[in-house]
């Protein structure tokens, strides 16, 4: 960056005559941004506007109506409580996981370090068989699990397990770099000073640290409460029991209730646009905080 | 702790020596405290929630032997799903390389309003949930949908429940992997390179093919190769939209569903070890690739 600076301002003087020449005459530059806008809109924004059309095709009741029936409800408060349990595991996790591999050198470093980040290349369908081959009933632990009595797959525990694997890397992989950058010597500071090692840690680290989590968890919220693949491996199906608001939509979506389909997954596209605009809010106001902008 | 030790007592120059030569020298020494803490839940966290689940897949499918494996996972049926997964999959990483660029491009390049709000909906692929996306992009394209019915009665043209349709909804997942890939690295592009190139009277068309995009290159197949993994594992959208025919429009993810419905899991594991080993070579190729392609560049 700083290099970067230098050239930029040695050459300031030249800018404005040569910014002509290194730009595209005018009619190509409507061009490409027409082209891309169409592009977008097209692939983007269009899917996005379908779903609340949709959901509100036959009027606002029959779309209230889709939200406040029992198995929507219980859908929605299944989602809810998945995510209040796998979002602050993998919050508690990645902090935990930037703490050692940012303020510390050790050996395998970097092997940990690919190895957090390892679920994000695996597809959402292995994510969950992984764990049917470990705790259904055919599993490696299956029979001993039968004998104790305790469900797993099909169950709420396995949408737990299946959600914090598809959602293990996100706060890590935001603090890392973050705190790599920030190094340590705020925290050796606090230290020599006098302050415990659990003072220096809520009183210095977390403070330069805060926005960068939030940005993390709102990511891994986003996907927790959003996530099909995995969870739909694990769960059964079993209405108003093991269904998560967008396994919920797929069996309406399937029993050809389209109205009710669009109205629940309109729940999730709100979700959707408002992780977008605190995340779009946090890159503006935050960006020099936040290692996700910068590269 | 040893550290600490070593100092507390005014030990001879032999005794540290030795001390530092009996330790493999796992970490260097540091002030701050938590190290065994953290590194200890994090190791321990990783092989509950990844790296023994993993292990598992790996062991359910070597039950099978060799060539169990190897019958399990060439199966006509099973070969045409890894040839729909990996061409469509190829198909829309090309296209959002395409217009990938194209939209870096404009986002970075130009100025028109709206402009931040453009950049920020590029990254509604990775917000939106997959199953919203799926079910929105086949009402979008089915034969009476917005698209759908008029690419039909103009062009006769089916898109939803065939190949088209999938490369469509893995075409809208990918999109951000290469945007986000390619725009940090299109913004630091120093200006010196194509105004030296200007001066010396090279069209705009030669500054890009010959300076702007060797340039982005390594970043633009890295944003492809994201884009192409994505696509290989990707479910919730493309399920919707595919019609899920076998041996034409059924994906991997789908058959190891398929498989584990039919309780056969030595199959599904099978499978998805397959697939995991296959999509990790083609990510080490396109790794090696990039490289070759950054240090060319570099020289």
């Amino acid at each position: 960056m700083p290099a970067d600076t230098i050239t930029s301002t040695s050459t300031n003087i030249a800018v404005p005559p040569v910014r002509s020449v290194l730009s595209e005459p005018g009619w190509v530059r409507f061009l490409l941004i027409a082209g891309a806008l169409l592009f977008l809109a097209l692939f983007l924004l269009l899917p996005l506007v379908a779903v609340f059309a949709e959901a509100l095709r036959h009027g606002f009741d029959a779309y209230w109506a889709a939200l406040t029936e029992p198995d929507a409800v219980a859908a929605i408060e299944l989602t809810l409580i998945v995510a209040v349990i796998s979002v602050p595991a993998n919050l508690l996790f990645g902090v935990a996981a930037s703490w050692c591999v940012a303020k510390f050198d050790f050996r395998g470093k970097n092997l940990l370090i690919t190895l957090i980040d390892l679920p994000f290349s695996v597809s959402p369908v292995i994510s969950g068989l992984i764990y049917v081959l470990l705790f259904g009933l055919n599993g490696l632990f299956g029979a001993y699990l039968r004998d104790m009595g305790i469900q797993i797959i099909f169950a709420v525990p396995g949408l737990v397990l299946a959600t914090i694997f598809v959602t293990f890397p996100f706060v890590a992989r935001e603090l890392i770099p973050l705190m790599q950058e920030q190094g340590s010597d705020e925290e050796e500071a606090a230290l020599v000073l006098g302050a415990s090692g659990w003072q220096t840690f809520w009183r210095v680290t977390i403070p330069n640290i805060k926005w960068g989590l939030l940005y993390g968890v709102l990511l891994c919220n986003a996907r927790a409460m959003g996530e099909f693949g995995a969870v739909s491996v694990v769960s059964g199906h079993i209405r108003g029991e093991t269904n998560t608001m967008p396994l919920h939509v797929e069996i309406l979506y399937n029993e050809y209730n389209f109205v009710a389909a669009f109205a629940v997954a309109s729940l999730l596209a709100m979700l959707a646009l408002v992780t977008l605009v605190v995340k779009t809010a946090l890159e503006w106001r935050f960006g020099e905080e936040l290692a996700a902008t910068r590269h | 702790m040893v550290a600490a030790g070593s100092d507390a007592v005014p030990a001879g120059r032999e005794s540290a020596v030795t001390v530092r030569a009996s330790l493999p020298l796992f970490r260097k020494p540091s002030v701050l405290p938590g190290f065994g803490l953290t590194l200890g839940f994090t190791v321990s966290y990783l092989s509950i929630i990844v790296l023994v689940p993993l292990a598992a897949l790996i062991v359910k499918s070597s039950g099978l032997g060799w060539s169990g494996f190897w019958t399990a996972v060439t199966t006509p049926r099973v070969l045409a799903a890894f040839q729909v997964s990996f061409g469509l999959s190829f198909a829309a990483a090309l296209t959002n390389a395409i217009f990938g660029l194209l939209v870096t491009w404009v986002l970075v390049r130009y100025d028109f309003p709206g402009k931040r709000l453009v950049d920020a909906l590029v990254d509604l692929p990775f917000a939106l949930p997959t199953a919203v996306a799926g079910i929105a992009l086949s009402a979008l394209y089915a034969p009476n949908g917005w698209l759908g019915k008029p690419l039909n009665e103009l062009f006769g043209m089916k898109v939803a429940f065939t190949p088209l349709g999938i490369a469509i909804a893995l075409t809208f997942i990918g999109l951000p992997f290469v945007v986000r890939t390619v725009q940090p690295i299109l913004q630091d592009l120093p200006p010196e390179e194509e105004e030296a190139a200007a001066s010396l009277g090279a069209s705009r068309l030669q500054i890009f093919g010959g300076i702007i995009l060797p340039a982005i290159l390594p970043a633009l197949v890295t944003g492809f190769a994201l884009s192409f993994a994505r696509g290989i594992g990707e479910y919730g959208s493309v399920i919707f939209i595919a019609g899920n025919m076998p041996g034409l429009t059924e994906i991997l993810p789908l058959l190891i569903v398929i498989k584990l419905e039919q309780y056969d899991y030595a199959g599904a594991a099978a499978v998805g070890t397959a697939m995991l080993a296959v999509s990790f070579v083609m990510l080490l190729i396109l790794n090696l690739l990039q490289q070759w392609m950054r240090s060319r560049h570099a020289r």
